[in-house]
């Protein structure tokens, strides 16, 4: 049985990071979609079609990084969406918004695992072996980072903030040498470029591959409870964060079109690296490999750090069990949420197929996003730019929430096309534990303790 | 040995050991603390904390 030892009388978690932490946290989330995965979107609809769908979903994801910046410069809490949909639309909807954020955050975490392991496996076969036990490798990079995670933000966001830095400037330096600072240039775009070879149709579906480009950006708000000053950091480290995003992605594209077919890199499995491979330079081969794998690492860390704080304010709140609203005393991390997603991380990533988990954390981020217009304009309406201090108001209200809210019926459409049953299984998923949360859990949430933040009442009430 | 065969055991043998470090200290703070103490972060409070310990 536990014994009081001395200890301070309250825990919490720490405010140690700054700006340049949470533009790590966005960024490299994301940037993984930047070394693998967005030139499905080729595959879909041919180069032009990737280059659209990187354009609407940059548009879609700008409009997730403006009402994000402006909402949570006000609600400096750990849980991101979800304090934000606590405090703003009701309990179901933060229950709801919870759960998506932590689907999400680990079954990318999961994804980011299996690419360690297909990348280690590639490696060696380089090497002259035949391929290598995989699972070995999985489980170290989910063990390692958990490890980190477990022992303290600061050390975790660091070193997210050195591996996506790196990977980063890997991809303006392949852009740079094998175009502006080549003398004889590899791209042959004039010979490559084809028209839409499924029309408009597969620019249509090409819009479900295309959120890689972008998808994570918005776990930048999981800091908030943990950085020195959200009103200014949160809104420039996610505005930075997504300008980079939007320059890495159109590099991305122009580089790796301009050096395969649209057929081949439709289904290319690590398409920066094949284009380093292909600009014939060793040195530009070896940074594209090694920032691949950071890449990877740093979306799996930042996953890890953004589901246990989504995780760990539920359970502050009582919305799941009081247990998981724990705060390590000496680290100042939310420990057993961390340990509890560890087990769940590893049985999707050694037990299930990439392309569905991935699928699966597609869907419960644009549920997500879904409810971010809903969001903001109840925010506006209930709390007027008079009422309450923001660190950041975001233009041309309500603009930015309609674009938002149709582009993400479109996705939903063009994910319809090529993953309806999932889709149809996902929702059905957040319709029962909806109503298991209603019926049952919410009984055991205080309901006057959840709603701490220092607001006005709301216009109206 | 092998390379890769050398690096597959390598890699088991230090998942065991970020696993054990984990789990050790889960049941050491466990057991160290109360429950109290330990679940007692409140969303909001967090400035006041921090500004106590500056004091301190």
């Amino acid at each position: 049985m536990a014994t009081t030892h001395e200890a301070p009388e309250k825990l919490g978690l720490l405010r140690v990071l700054g700006p340049a932490h949470v533009w790590a946290l966005g960024v490299g989330i994301v940037l993984v979609g930047e070394y693998m995965g967005w030139n499905f979107a080729v595959g879909k609809g041919g180069a032009y079609a990737a280059l659209i769908a990187c354009w609407f979903a940059g548009t879609l994801y700008s409009c997730v990084a403006m009402i994000d910046s402006e909402v949570t410069s006000t609600v400096a809490a750990a849980g991101g969406q979800y304090t934000q949909a606590k405090h703003i639309v009701g309990p179901l909807m933060a229950f709801n918004v919870g759960l998506y954020l932590v689907f999400a955050y680990t079954m990318l975490e999961a994804a980011n695992a299996i690419t360690v392991g297909f990348l280690m496996d590639e490696v060696a076969k380089m090497m002259g072996t035949d391929g290598i036990d995989q699972r070995p490798f999985i489980i170290l990079a989910i063990m390692f980072l958990a490890w980190l995670n477990y022992r303290g933000v600061l050390a975790t966001l660091t070193f997210s903030l050195v591996i996506t830095a790196f990977a980063f400037t890997a991809v303006i330096l392949l852009f740079l040498f094998t175009t502006v600072l080549s003398g004889d240039s590899p791209m042959r775009h004039a010979e490559l470029m084809t028209d839409l070879p499924y029309g408009w149709l597969g620019v249509l579906a090409s819009m479900h591959f295309g959120l890689w480009y972008y998808l994570g950006i918005e776990g930048t708000t999981q800091a908030a409870e943990e950085v020195r000053s959200p009103a200014r950091s949160l809104p420039f480290g996610t505005l930075a964060g997504i300008m980079t995003l939007l320059i890495a992605a159109t590099l991305t594209w122009y580089v790796c079109v301009g050096l395969m077919p649209w057929e081949y890199l439709g289904q290319a499995g690590v398409p920066l690296f094949d284009a380093a491979r292909l600009s014939g330079s060793t040195s530009l081969m070896v940074l594209l490999g090694i920032g691949t794998l950071f890449a990877t690492l740093a979306s799996a860390n930042g996953c890890i750090n953004d589901a246990s704080r989504a995780w760990f304010a539920m359970g502050r709140d009582h919305y799941l069990p009081a247990w998981f609203g724990a705060v390590h005393p000496k680290y100042r991390t939310p420990y057993r949420s961390i340990i509890f997603l560890v087990p769940i991380a590893l049985i999707f990533a050694l037990g299930a197929p990439l392309d569905q988990v991935i699928t699966f954390s597609i869907l419960s981020g644009l549920l997500g996003y879904t409810f971010m217009p809903i969001n903001i304009i109840l925010f506006r309406k209930k709390w007027p730019l008079d009422s309450i201090k923001r660190g950041y108001e975001h233009p041309f209200h309500p603009i930015p929430s309609i674009t938002l809210f149709t582009l993400c019926a479109v996705t939903y459409f063009a994910v319809f096309l090529g993953y309806g049953t999932q889709l149809i299984a996902m929702i059905s998923f957040y319709i029962i534990v909806s109503l298991w949360f209603h019926f049952w859990r919410y009984r055991f949430v205080k309901r006057a303790d959840q709603f701490t933040m220092p607001w006005p009442r709301p216009k109206g009430y | 040995m092998a390379l890769w065969t050398f690096l597959e055991y390598a890699a088991w043998g230090l998942s065991a050991l970020f696993g054990a470090a984990i789990v050790a200290d889960w049941i050491k703070i466990d057991t160290t603390y109360s429950e109290d103490v330990l679940t007692s972060s409140r969303e909001g409070e967090l400035e006041a904390l921090t500004e106590q310990q500056h004091k301190a």
